[in-house]
């Protein structure tokens, strides 16, 4: 901060360091965030362009072949194509499947993130700008959401709920906005007696341009932090319920899906139906922590060089 | 009284509490001043002495459980006690502006100077978000910041302590504010940043014919800055005159003990003098004058029942060497008040 001392004779030489810029020099500082970071971009690559680069599309029923069913890694399918991680009970490819499947894991995961930050943000916003009845009403509310077990409340709402993707997103944010309403709240109480609010205040702004333009943007930093944990742990819930069969229906194969779907086959040798979509969400859930963790690291004042 | 014969800022009897469960704090209780157009009034006290809720009651800004319980403040002749929020949010940052303690604090650290400033005159006025920005340049290249243009681009962090003290100014002279409360602005910066500061703002008020509430503890400012001084003690002002008449010829004890608090004041290697005792907690105050306990002449009756305001004509100024200030002081500022039993005789010093 002192490197930076005020009569600079030309200061447009030097470019501007926006905190964007300053986030992303520390971010590449640590090579295992950026292993993470390519990790996951490759993932998110394989989904996006999963109807271009797999051999069959697991959803058109005209496409998949009985005879191809329980196939090991590496056979030739009647469909003259090399199944290299195997294909399913009913003959679909693993490796298409895999693809497909992220591609509503990451859909569930990134949706349900969003919605219940924007959702938690409001509300926590809300409890600590209005205070009193108000604040009071929603933290209890958040209390009570946080102290049931998260799998316990989407077994109970997808039960209720029914099958589907918008109905398991519809869990999912219900489970997570309370974890974003408390952080943000904290982090408002402390933002707004600062004394940037009063000065804001002094210069006459609206209550409206102060919440959302000087006090919000400085409430982001544990929220983007908890939104890769939350995001991580969404794909990983939506797996558990679609593993149990209250999640995602057959015609939905996620992640989950496939992995239940080879669970009957573990103990008979064939552990492939299970193992690699099972390896994927591995993949997928530790790359977003790899990089949760360094991007904890560097929002965190206390640990700033 | 005319609308015209009204100062820019006349403030009476007010009264700013903050009710506790442990109980009223009397944080300012009685408070009468005016400032003129284009005033300096310094606003002196020890820290917890009122001076800058006094500042923030002016504003509108004291936070809950402080409210302020009656009094008035005209600005200009319009009452500013009892506006609603939105007419209050109308005169601050346009009429009034405040510059804060610590320039560390006040800039907002995410956001860059071009929309802190811009969006502080959006706030008042319709105009287009170029001349907005023109006039935040204008501002900033008024308060002597180098290059503004380029630096209107740049956050917070990138500026040092007294540029952004430079840039906290700039903003509050945004909308050519009739009126400006600093509240010990330069209380945080090195004593050179200080005196250059200190240097612009005297200029520029006299410029842009701004007034000026300079709220500090720190006598010597006020001596080279403010035409009135106003010295506080728990809540109340307790001494009040021309800077000359309170710096040379102190009538109450207190204002007296704060300037032989000074070490400039003192012999060398003579033990530093000092007033005894600390400031009252506002909660508990002592019967009669607050500044008994601590003060040498106080007598019974000082512990019984507060003073009351005394007023007199200031004298002449003392000392051939303020002449040049004579006529000055010998104007509207001439009138002195003060709430002392024992008032210190105008010959003490």
């Amino acid at each position: 901060m002192s490197a930076v001392s005020a009569p600079t004779p030309n200061p447009a030489a030097a470019p501007v360091e926006t905190p964007v810029r300053r986030f992303v020099r520390a971010f590449v500082e640590d090579r295992v965030a950026v292993l993470g970071f390519v990790l996951f971009s490759l993932i998110v690559l394989l989904a996006v362009f999963a109807p271009f680069i797999t051999p069959q599309n697991p959803y058109d029923l005209g496409k998949v072949d009985l005879m191809d069913s329980r196939l090991p890694p590496g056979e030739q399918t009647a469909d003259g194509y090399t199944a290299w991680l195997g294909t399913d009970g009913v003959g679909r490819d693993l490796y298409s499947g895999i693809l497909y499947g992220l591609r509503i894991s990451l859909t569930v995961g990134a949706l349900s993130g969003i919605i219940a930050a924007s959702l938690g943000m409001s509300v926590g916003l809300l409890a600590a700008y209005a205070g009193g009845r108000i604040e009071a009403v929603i933290m209890r509310i958040v209390d009570l959401q946080l102290s049931l077990p998260a799998i316990l409340i989407a077994l109970i709402l997808v039960a209720a709920l029914g099958k589907g993707v918008d109905k398991i997103i519809i869990a999912l944010v219900v489970v997570q906005w309370a974890y974003y309403a408390r952080t943000v709240r904290a982090s408002a109480l402390v933002e707004r007696r600062k004394e940037y609010v009063e000065a804001a205040q002094s210069l006459g702004l609206s209550t409206r341009a102060i919440v959302f333009r000087h006090i919000l943007p400085n409430c982001l930093a544990p929220v983007i932090v908890i939104l890769t944990v939350q995001t991580a742990h969404a794909i990983s819930l939506e797996a558990t319920l679609s593993f149990l069969g209250v999640g995602l229906p057959q015609t939905e194969p996620s992640l989950g899906v496939l992995i239940a779907n080879g669970f009957q086959y573990m103990l008979s040798g064939r552990y492939w139906i299970s193992f690699f979509p099972g390896l994927a969400l591995l993949l997928t859930i530790v790359s977003i922590n790899l990089m949760g963790d360094r991007i904890r690291d560097v929002l965190n004042p206390r640990l700033e060089k | 009284m005319t609308a015209a014969d009204e100062p820019l800022l006349r403030v009476t009897d007010l009264a700013t509490h903050f009710i506790t469960r442990a109980g009223t704090v009397r944080a300012v209780d009685g408070v009468s001043f005016e400032v003129a157009r284009g005033e300096v009034l310094g606003l002196v006290g020890e820290s917890g002495s009122g001076k800058s809720v006094t500042g923030y009651s002016i504003l509108g800004l004291v936070d809950p459980p402080g409210k302020i319980v009656s009094g008035s403040i005209r600005l200009a002749g319009r009452e500013l006690v009892g506006l609603d929020d939105e007419a209050m949010r109308g005169i601050r940052g346009r009429e009034i502006a405040m510059i804060f303690q610590d320039p560390m604090m006040t800039l907002n650290p995410v956001l860059r100077i071009d929309t802190q400033m811009t969006e502080a005159i959006l706030a008042h006025e319709r105009v287009s978000e170029r001349a907005a920005r023109d006039r935040a340049i204008e501002a900033l290249r008024r308060v002597g910041i180098p290059s503004p243009r380029e630096r209107l681009e740049a956050y917070p962090h990138q500026f040092s302590g007294g540029m952004r003290q430079r840039v906290a100014i700039a903003i509050a002279l945004l909308n050519r504010p009739a009126l400006i409360v600093a509240d010990e602005p330069t209380t945080a910066l090195d004593v050179t940043i200080q005196s250059q500061i200190l240097a612009e703002m005297q200029s520029l008020c006299r410029e842009t014919g701004t007034a000026l509430i300079w709220i500090t503890h720190d006598l010597t400012v006020i001596a080279g800055l403010a035409q009135q001084v106003a010295v506080m003690y728990a809540g109340r002002i307790v001494e009040r005159a021309g800077v000359d008449a309170v710096l040379d010829t102190p009538r109450h004890p207190y204002t007296e003990g704060l300037l032989g608090s000074l070490p400039s004041a003192a012999t060398p290697g003579a033990p530093l003098r000092q007033i005894p005792g600390s400031t009252p907690s506002l909660g508990r105050l002592p019967p009669g004058c607050a500044f008994s306990p601590r003060c040498a002449h106080a007598s019974e009756r000082c512990r019984r029942e507060a003073p009351e305001v005394t007023a007199e004509d200031a004298p002449p100024v003392a000392g051939a060497a303020d002449g040049a200030n004579a006529g000055e002081a010998a104007g509207a500022n001439a009138r002195r008040e003060f709430r002392c039993h024992h008032p210190r005789s105008v010959a003490a010093r």
